[in-house]
């Protein structure tokens, strides 16, 4: 039991300290560095979403783009057609939007299970990309559509304000507290009865069954939830990129919600928000250094699967647990 | 009094008739064990009452109420459990998780997602009895992937009792531990289903198992019912004796 109060309590003040650095980082940093850790913030609450489906409920979907980008695109509609710019309707409208479409697919994805729902969920995701990339005079096509600096709380940006301070500022805790919120209430989620019938499935879906677990509901429910979050991220992130495009929707960025949890570890609850910001910081810098940039993810994904299949986290927690135990 | 009936069950696998026309009762209370050579058809009979499988044909009635068609779910709301024969475990979870689970599922809290699950007293308390009853409280924090084969025979069998099922069926309880283990492992499930007045159905290998354990043997012979009584009746079958038991007899 000690045991158990000592990690707890050096768990809170890691939280703490983390916490406390993620706040006063701004004043710290340029602005530049500041907006670049806000998309990772926003990949994170993506990729926590992702992971509901892959490390707690054990189905490893290829198409979460579909929900990032209809999260993104349903702001880009409410600017175009109802020309409303408060961020609180923007977050409202990329939740229903992406849950729509994740109640949608999900329904079709969750009678299958491993390759088969990889493949279900990306092809359906295809569907949504090819639809926004030839629908030009709706969804701008390649071109894609603007999205203005939102009003935050019905506070717009006071005018002659830079808008980098703003995003680097105002939208980043804006950013910041709806990623502790999303944290804090996945956290419930995962620990909750629900979130254990759900690790349930994923260890043994036929014994799940048995102990009266209706497998297939709990699947859809997880995969709702799932597509929400990831449409929230979305939502999020269109204001911060000014733009949207078919892109965002395209199997590729699937893919790289899927690299986020990998580096970060899927198998722990904090790893794949690790994963995201380091991913994005990783992006970044190889983008800025070499045209090979390509290249260099390549290497680190493959050096990833051979070395540390558990992820950055996943690997800090044994070898933590390794030092403890030589203690 | 009848607790189960089955009328005529049948299921064809192509040419195979695994379960040829099959009336089989369970009476309220009584353990019985299903016995018969691999390929008898008796894990088939367990998958159609249980709903892992449709019959071809025939009914199954639970408590007076017909239940052929019912979904899993139903059935285990009706109270039929089982256990498998390959161990069958939340191997992630710890051993406790694994009971404290079936509870919810049970009490219909897994739909719940707005609390932790590890704060709910009672579920933890009666999950902690569930694993001292079958001897396992002292891996309560261990992830179910690490027990023993012997502690993970029994921790399949107490996810089933957690359930607090009318009529369980446990496919082979001791498949895969030594012989030394067999007879505790037999001890605390056979005490825990008597205490608990749950009506048992046993499928088992072991005719030593067989003769001490059970009320009432019912034998499977290429998916029909060969033989049915007490063990005495059946340990002097002649048919059984020379069909299912053979050479053994002596042994």
């Amino acid at each position: 039991m000690t045991m158990v109060t000592v990690l707890s309590r050096r768990l809170l003040l890691s939280a703490a300290v983390i916490l406390a650095l993620l706040v006063i980082l701004p004043s710290a940093l340029d602005p530049y560095q500041t907006i670049l850790l806000s998309y990772g913030l926003i990949f994170a609450i993506a990729a926590l979403g992702f992971n509901l489906l892959l490390g707690y409920t054990g189905l490893l979907s290829f198409g979460h783009s579909a929900y990032f980008g209809m999260g993104a695109y349903a702001v880009a509609f409410i600017v175009k057609y109802l020309k409303i710019t408060s961020m609180e309707v923007f977050l409202i409208g990329g939740i229903l939007a992406s849950a729509a479409v994740a109640a949608l697919f999900g329904f079709l994805c969750v009678r299958y299970t491993r390759i088969f729902f990889g493949i279900l969920t990306l092809a359906l995701s295809q569907v949504l990309w090819s639809l926004a990339f030839k629908f030009f005079w709706v969804t701008g096509g390649t071109d894609g559509l603007r999205v203005p600096t939102p009003s935050l709380l019905g506070m717009q940006m006071a005018p002659g304000q830079d808008k980098m301070t703003f995003l680097a500022h105002r939208y980043y805790y804006y950013v910041l507290i709806i990623f502790l919120a999303g944290l804090a209430v996945m956290w419930v989620i995962v620990h909750s009865p629900f979130g254990k019938a759900l690790q349930a499935i994923r260890d043994n879906e036929t014994r799940a069954e048995f102990v009266g677990v209706q497998v297939r509901k709990y699947r859809f429910v997880a995969f709702l939830i799932s597509g929400a979050y990831t449409g929230l991220a979305g939502a999020l992130w269109v204001p911060l990129n000014g733009l949207t495009t078919p892109e965002i929707l395209h199997w590729t960025f699937s893919g790289k919600i899927v690299f986020f949890t990998v580096l970060g570890g899927f198998q722990t609850f904090v790893g794949p928000i690790i994963g995201a910001v380091v991913y994005n910081y990783l992006e970044t810098y190889a983008v800025g250094h070499t045209v090979y940039w390509q290249l260099v993810l390549g290497i680190v994904l493959v050096v990833l699967v051979l070395a540390l299949p558990a992820g950055i986290v996943g690997t800090a927690k044994r070898l933590g647990l390794r030092l403890r135990r030589a203690a | 009094m009848n607790l189960l009936v089955t009328k005529v069950l049948t299921k064809y696998f192509g040419d195979t008739h695994a379960v040829d026309g099959v009336d089989f009762t369970v009476q309220q209370g009584e353990l019985l064990a299903l016995i018969g050579a691999n390929g008898a058809g008796k894990t088939t009979l367990v998958n159609l009452i249980s709903g892992m499988l449709r019959p071809d044909s025939g009914s199954i009635v639970f408590q007076g109420a017909d239940v052929t068609s019912q979904s899993v779910h139903g059935r285990i709301k009706a109270g039929i459990a089982r256990s498998f024969q390959l161990v069958n475990l939340f191997d992630q979870l710890t051993v406790l998780d694994n009971v404290a689970l079936v509870i919810f599922s049970r009490e219909g809290k897994t739909r719940n997602f707005a609390y932790l699950a590890d704060h709910d007293r009672p579920v933890r308390q009666e999950a902690k009895d569930v694993l001292q009853r079958f001897g396992l409280e002292s891996k309560a924090n261990m992830l179910a992937g690490g027990l023993a084969q012997g502690e993970r025979k029994l921790l399949d069998v107490a996810v089933a009792v957690a359930l607090r099922p009318k009529l369980l069926f446990l496919d082979e309880p001791t498949s895969g531990v030594s012989t030394r283990e067999k007879a505790p492992i037999m001890d605390i499930i056979t005490s825990i289903v008597r205490s608990e007045n749950i009506t048992a159905v046993i499928i088992e290998h072991d005719m030593d198992v067989v003769f001490k354990y059970s009320d009432r043997i019912v034998v499977m012979h290429q998916g029909t019912i060969l033989a049915d009584g007490t063990p005495d009746e059946i340990r002097t079958n002649d048919q059984v004796i020379t069909t299912l038991i053979g050479t053994q007899a002596s042994g």
